[in-house]
């Protein structure tokens, strides 16, 4: 325990600095796939297929950022697709009755009030977050399911503004980025440049000091997982855009790789460790790892064993070096 | 010293050592136990007492030395092997099963029902039925049902760990009446306990350690008490050496309203009446032998737990914490006992010591890089913490984590300091720096509430010291008086001569 260190093993000097700097492997990685990639199909790799990759990457890191801030205090919110699916699909519904700008409205506030409910369950009634999160998660989308009928005859329309956002492209660019900028940036000076973001690594980390420290964790809980839902909404939103077509179960299949993202990008399930900019990293280096799965032509089946397979073996590996000389 | 008088002795330990590590926790440690007699097993803190009870219980392994039971070599290799030789222990913890009833559990250690039914009511605990769930009855009737189970079992010798500490008093007489039948009956008994009376009242004679060795073997007379704390303070009866310090009026001129006023406190099955003031500007020392409700004390002045009854003033107003957020609220700032508890091991000494300014929901916005920067690094060098591995507070030597936990207070301003045991574990040069830190703070207008389990501490850091036994207070010492000897009496509630507690 002493601080002067004598003689680490060359392992353990890269584990430290890779602890010290967690984005650098995640880096090497992202770069490493993008170069293979393209040696297995020489001239995929170009400003298409980025803007491509990105416009994908968009939604799946914006939901991660859910499971991020949420991971950071121990907790996690299974409920983020299915608050992305409502908000999208109350928006394309909403808006041939009422307008667009009132339709978003309406569907963020749905996805808020979503957050508060995990956030009372977690905060205050102290349930798990993983159970709470399912359980809102399957009543919110009972619920969705009893909506629908009485939605089916009103038709839906999926505003402009969305369909832009999601679909258009700025200097080969996608506009996504127009949203997703300002997004990341917010995320990442929260987390590290406001109270509040250093209070969700201090109750990842330890509660009950925090709690000597005169933090009251039932406040940041709730706060959390009230961003986490308008997070998620706001998700829903983009993806939308980028689908185009509302359906039940639109975001739902990002749930289990939005948690994915953010720990192949260095965020502890465990707390106290982690943050938004490698979950961007993780969220990109997955859309490439899809890609380059399509690519190879390999049948549905091996594909997903594969793509399970793959985030184990990084996420294990990354631990691992990362946890050295500790 | 005194050889034992018994000739054929039920449990014979000789030369008994174990090490941690660097640290020699038994050296030389014996213990002797004739048929039908009860022997006290007595000694400070880190006496080695707790060490050598789990060698016998078969807890722990022995370095070298014979444990011998009826003249043969005992195997104590596990608890089920000491128990198989007839050594069982009731410990200070209840080891009872919470999630299952009485009779689940009996069954679990084999234990004849019969047996521990008519134990139980012998000790006067008649409505108990076999279904009640462990975790609904009271922490007193758990003992008992612990100590029916030892004595169903009948055992050559048992072993009670502070048996009595959780006990009211009529549970204590009836308890102590059964240990003695049970020693008349020629069962052999190691009794633990701090409480002098007991002692008197039912041992045959007492084993004293001290610094991993039998230093004493008594038999139990009038007067006892004075050899046995002698020989619990070996050589160290002489004065310490006194510090010119500079506190002329610590508690003299600010005596019109204190910084902080108890009365009457009591929380938990420890802390049971606890009325004290601490003054701006002192440094008021609390000492206690283990487990006399100084826990719940501090729990309860940093907010951290309810007091069951009794009032807390702070500069003369009457408050209420309902979370440590009300008593730092307060001013009432605490460093606890285990720093695991207080620290972000994963997080930087900066987040670590930035965390309870940034506590309250109107901190929650942009931080003030400045001004954190300001005050964190002013921390760090009032304690001059080692920074070489700031990056995680993990990677610190448990010096360097203790200061991080008071600089954290530094930062905020400190007003009120409570300080469990602030030295345990780390080196003299450190040791000496929160020494002369709390000094300074004193001298600069704080109050510091300084609880030790190092006696030798006292004169060195503080300018009063309350000492606590079985939760009240029984005495009130000036620093300068505080020798070891003086507080080891005090803390085993033996009155000091001339001066009557406060």
């Amino acid at each position: 325990m002493t601080a002067l260190n004598v003689g680490p093993t060359p392992l353990a000097r890269i584990g430290r600095f890779m602890a010290d700097n967690p984005l650098v492997p995640l880096i090497l990685l992202l770069v490493g796939l993008v170069a293979l990639l393209q040696i297995l199909q020489p001239g995929v790799v170009n400003s298409r297929w980025l803007a491509n990759t990105i416009k994908v990457a968009i939604p799946l890191a914006m939901l991660a950022a859910c499971q991020t801030l949420t991971m950071l205090t121990g907790g996690i919110d299974l409920s983020a697709g299915t608050v992305a699916t409502i908000s999208a699909f109350a928006t394309a519904t909403l808006t041939p009755l009422v307008g667009a700008p009132a339709a978003i409205l309406i569907a963020l506030s749905v996805a808020l009030v979503i957050g508060l409910v995990n956030g009372f369950g977690v905060a205050i009634c102290r349930v798990h977050p993983l159970i709470m999160t399912l359980g809102t998660a399957l009543i919110a989308s009972g619920c969705l399911l009893v909506y629908q009928r009485y939605v089916i005859a009103t038709g839906t329309k999926i505003p402009d503004f969305l369909v832009w956002l999601g679909t258009g492209r700025t200097l080969g660019l996608p506009n996504g980025l127009f949203l997703f900028l300002p997004f990341a940036t917010l995320v990442i000076w929260m987390q590290r440049r406001t109270g509040f973001g250093r209070l969700l690594y201090a109750l990842g980390s330890n509660e009950a000091a925090a709690r000597l420290s005169g933090v009251r964790s039932w406040q940041v809980l709730l706060s959390l997982y009230a961003l986490s839902g308008a997070i998620a909404g706001l998700t829903g939103l983009l993806y939308l855009g980028v689908v185009k077509t509302p359906s039940l179960s639109l975001a739902l299949p990002l749930d289990l790789p939005s948690v994915a993202a953010a720990v192949v990008g260095g965020t502890s399930i465990f707390g106290g460790r982690g943050g938004f900019g490698g979950t961007i990293i993780g969220a990109l280096i997955l859309t490439v790892l899809g890609t380059m799965l399509t690519l190879m032509q390999i049948p549905e089946g091996g594909r997903r064993i594969l793509f399970g397979l793959i985030i184990l073996a990084v996420t294990a590996l990354y631990i691992r070096l990362t946890e050295q000389g500790r | 010293m005194a050889e034992s008088e018994t000739t054929a002795p039920v449990l014979d330990a000789e030369g008994v050592s174990k090490r941690f590590g660097a640290v020699q926790a038994l050296r030389d440690a014996s213990l002797r136990l004739g048929k039908g007699e009860i022997v006290a097993l007595m000694g400070a803190n880190g006496a080695g007492k707790s060490t050598l009870v789990k060698i016998l219980t078969g807890a722990l392994r022995r370095d070298t030395g014979h444990v011998r039971i009826r003249g043969t070599e005992a195997r104590l290799n596990s608890p089920a092997a000491a128990r198989r030789s007839g050594l069982v222990p009731v410990y200070q913890e209840p080891s009872l099963i919470p999630d299952l009833d009485v009779a689940d559990n009996l069954r679990l250690g084999r234990t004849p029902v019969d047996a521990f039914r008519h134990w139980v009511a012998e000790m006067g605990i008649s409505d108990l039925r076999l279904d009640d769930v462990i975790g609904d009855l009271p922490l007193a009737t758990l003992r008992i049902l612990d100590l029916a189970r030892a004595l169903a079992a009948e055992p050559d010798v048992l072993m009670l760990d502070e048996m009595t500490a959780a006990l009211p008093t009529d549970l204590v007489e009836k308890v102590l009446r059964v240990v003695r039948q049970q020693a008349d009956g020629g069962r052999s008994i190691i009794y633990i306990s701090h409480r002098f009376a007991e002692i008197a009242a039912i041992c045959d004679r007492a084993t004293v350690l001290r610094d991993g060795a039998t230093v004493g073997n008594l038999k139990i007379e009038p007067g006892i008490e004075e050899r046995v704390v002698e020989l619990m303070l070996g050589g160290k009866v002489a004065p310490v050496a006194s510090e010119t310090r500079s506190r002329a009026a610590a508690s003299g001129d600010s005596a019109i309203i204190p910084r902080l006023r108890l009365r009457g406190l009591k929380a938990g099955t420890r802390l049971a009446d606890v009325s004290f003031e601490l003054n701006r500007g002192e440094v008021l020392g609390v000492v206690a032998l283990e487990g006399q409700g100084q826990d719940e004390l501090f729990d309860v002045l940093a907010g951290n737990r309810r007091p069951a009854a009794g009032s807390l003033e702070v500069d003369g107003r009457p408050v209420a914490f309902g979370h440590p957020a009300d008593a730092i609220a307060a001013g009432l700032t605490l460093v606890p006992g285990d720093r695991a508890h207080a620290l972000l091991m994963s997080r930087s000494v900066r987040e670590n010591i930035a965390l309870p300014l940034l506590a309250r929901l109107r901190d929650w916005g942009a931080i003030r890089v400045r001004d954190e920067a300001a005050r964190v690094t002013s921390a760090i060098e009032r304690l001059q913490i080692d920074t070489r591995a700031q990056g995680e507070v993990r990677r610190l030597s448990g010096g360097n984590q203790q200061k991080v936990t008071i600089a954290r207070w530094i930062a905020k301003g400190v007003n009120t300091l409570l300080l469990f045991d602030p030295t345990r574990g780390i080196d003299v040069r450190t040791k000496r720096q929160i020494y002369g830190l709390v000094r300074e703070l004193a001298g600069q207008g704080a109050a510091v509430l300084f609880y030790t389990s190092e006696l030798s501490e006292v004169p060195q850091a503080c300018d009063r010291v309350v000492v606590i036994f079985n939760g009240r207070v029984v005495d009130v010492i000036p620093a300068a008086e505080a020798d070891e000897a003086t507080l080891m009496r005090a803390a085993y509630g033996l009155s000091r001569a001339g001066t009557e507690p406060a």
